[in-house]
């Protein structure tokens, strides 16, 4: 029951994945590829952690943290950038 | 009578499917819908929920299997869910600030869209007083 269930889950999130790329590559403004590229991050910290459950190991608990971490700051930064013309002023 | 780890192993498959799904309508609803603001609140919501589930169905695994309660996949869970709003809210200013269109069905009208200072529509300008 749980590889079924993992399997599916993979699936799922490899499909949103593509679908967060498909919206990156034809998004008409800078927002909207900047919201499929965060969306994106959050679906490949949901792969890591799949992945993680499947081989059984907990090793790759800091990279999913650190995509987290890395991800939040490049979306502020992008969005202050396209806010104000400049990240610190 | 059902045993406990057969139990413990449907708990995490729902929660496993559960994220699964959550994080694909999150993508459908990013792909499929109309202007920018409709699209934001695709994502926000429905990743991180997605991604919560499938953090409670890995406390849950490896809880299970390495015994005693490993906790430590809840400082991710924790991290988005202070970050999403925060994202989000950042997105959505930038838009407004970019004066993206809006479908036209769209009740309300945000103040940002009315400071138009470079080119002024005094037509359109004309009945409305502005605020003190």
């Amino acid at each position: 029951m749980l590889d079924v269930a993992l399997w599916t889950s993979l699936a799922l999130f490899a499909a949103s994945v593509l679908l967060t790329l498909f919206r990156a590559i034809i998004g008409p403004s800078l927002p909207d590829r900047i919201l499929a590229l965060d969306t994106m991050y959050i679906n490949s910290i949901g792969l890591i952690i799949l992945f993680g459950i499947w081989i059984n190991s907990n090793i790759y608990f800091e990279a999913a943290l650190l995509i987290a971490m890395l991800g939040f700051i490049s979306t502020v930064a992008v969005c202050k950038y396209l806010l104000r013309g400049d990240i610190i002023e | 009578m059902i045993g406990f780890y057969t139990f413990m192993e449907g708990v995490i498959a729902f929660f496993l499917i559960a994220g699964g799904m959550f994080a694909f309508i999150g993508a459908l609803g990013l792909t499929h819908l109309k202007d920018f603001y409709m699209r934001l609140h695709g994502p926000t919501k429905t990743s991180t929920l997605g991604v919560g589930c499938v953090l409670i169905a890995s406390t849950c695994y490896f809880s299970l299997v390495q015994g005693g309660i490993s906790v430590h996949e809840l400082l991710i869970t924790i991290f988005l869910f202070i970050t999403a709003p925060v994202s989000a809210h950042l997105l959505a200013k930038s838009a407004l600030h970019q004066k993206l269109p809006h479908d036209p069905r769209t009740q309300g009208h945000p103040k940002e869209f009315d400071e138009d200072e470079e080119n002024p529509k005094p037509s359109e300008r004309a009945g409305i007083t502005p605020p003190p």
